[in-house]
């Protein structure tokens, strides 16, 4: 699974792409079971109290469900102009 | 004159004198003439759209050359809205403009809004995005929406006939320790121009109905990559239920927070107080310039480095403005619950 962060995702992880491996994300079946699993590895994501996720470049909901091949893409809001 | 003015668009056979018509009536509001707020106007204008409106309070600094290039070196210190409009009118006197000499407010934005067909979001800060999303929804006005991250946009087009709107992407403000702002994150000069020149490029859009704008999808542009990401969405139906704008749009922080100016900690420091000044900006802000006595703990790293903190003396907090500190103070008051705290108010900038 291929997850693609933008703005402050991208400074709290470090990079601009993860690479979760398919034997690690099977048993996440949810967005919400991929961002609780998200933020055990990276606690200061626990902080963004609105972050959009999008699977597969469509907005998802926490109950949308995820499979092992989908791109997923963390979205926080940005405010600078 | 203006047939020939605007002739290299009207040749174009998707655009023509009829789109040239539509934006010669159309009125644009364009929230904050700033890294945003500039680009989308110095197009507008050369377009031809017939009325623009400005909302600026903020003047020139030497910090905002680097990336708002309609300013230049002898208009620092000058109001933004007053040297933009001298330069605009020069630009094309064909156009009318309409200036707004405040920031808005849930008090004014209705009535300011209303005057237009348009809105552009060229604002800076959350609290500004969702009053202007709020106001645009009350007033049944499609925005235009651009936002910034160091080397990173997003652009999208709000509440366009009845489609989806900003809080049907992110339904509820962030605070604003959360998120941190260009001023505290920085961001790379050109790329606000690319991001107002793509939301000037949707108002042309939305205005002359050619093409497809980006309703329903947001953009996000990454100047590192030079990569384009396109992302569906949909309406919630009860975003459009906004009846009547919140009272404030500020953060709800209700400590209250005792404040003192940099001329009265500079005395202390003179006297040798028995105080504690810690300096919250980033390192290389401190290393740049500092007082003398300060120390240095990043706000990020405020959470983790309280055992630099004495809670038996006073403890006076610096960063820019006043923001950060502020942040800062609130974090610490959770740890040290008996400890004086002192917000040194307009932070450095005030030097």
């Amino acid at each position: 699974m291929n997850i693609l962060l933008f703005g402050i995702t991208k400074d709290i992880v470090g990079c601009s792409s993860l690479s979760i491996p398919v034997a690690k994300v099977s048993s996440l079946k949810t967005v919400k079971a991929l961002k609780d699993y998200l933020s055990n590895t990276y606690p200061d994501l626990k902080k963004l109290s609105s972050l959009a996720v999008a699977v597969n470049n469509n907005y998802a909901k926490d109950n949308t469900a995820i499979d092992t091949y989908d791109e997923i893409a963390l979205i926080p809001p940005v405010s600078g102009g | 004159m203006k047939s020939k003015r605007y002739i290299r668009q009207t040749t174009l056979k998707e655009f023509g004198a009829e789109a040239q018509q539509k934006l010669s009536k159309a009125k644009v509001l364009v929230i904050g003439v700033g890294g945003l707020g500039i680009p989308v106007l110095q197009y507008l204008n050369a377009m031809g759209v017939g009325v623009l409106g400005m909302v600026e309070q903020d003047v020139v600094d030497l910090s905002n050359l680097q990336r708002q290039v309609l300013y230049s070196e002898p208009d620092i210190g000058a109001p933004k809205l007053q040297v933009a409009l001298e330069k605009l009118k020069a630009q094309n006197s064909e156009t009318t403009f309409k200036t707004y000499d405040t920031f808005l407010t849930p008090k004014n934005a209705l009535e300011i809004i209303a005057d237009f067909d348009l809105v552009v979001d060229a604002s800076d800060n959350f609290a500004t995005r969702y009053l202007v999303n709020d106001a645009c929804v009350i007033l049944k006005k499609p925005f235009i929406y651009g936002a910034l991250h160091s080397f990173e946009g997003q652009v999208s087009v709000f509440n366009y006939q009845g489609g989806p709107t900003y809080r049907c992407l992110f339904p509820n403000m962030p605070n604003s320790a959360e998120i941190p702002n260009c001023n505290d994150n920085g961001v790379l000069g050109v790329v606000p121009g690319i991001v107002g020149n793509l939301q000037a490029l949707e108002a042309v859009k939305v205005i002359t109905g050619i093409g497809e704008n980006l309703s329903g999808t947001l953009l996000l542009f990454n100047g590192l990559q030079q990569s384009y990401q396109k992302i569906k969405f949909q309406l919630q139906p009860e975003n459009l239920n906004i009846k009547q704008l919140q009272e404030t749009y500020e953060d709800a922080s209700c400590v209250n927070i005792a404040a003192v100016s940099l001329a009265k900690l500079q005395e202390l420091l003179k006297n040798k107080a028995d105080i504690q000044l810690i300096d919250v900006r980033t390192e290389n802000e401190y290393e740049d310039d500092h007082l003398e006595g300060s120390i240095n703990i990043p706000l990020v790293e405020v959470d983790d480095r309280l055992d630099e903190i004495n809670p038996d003396k006073p403890i006076y907090m610096l960063c820019e403005t006043g923001k950060r500190s502020k942040i800062a103070i609130e974090i610490l008051m959770e740890e040290f619950e008996e400890s004086t705290f002192y917000n040194v108010d307009g932070g450095m900038s005030a030097l």
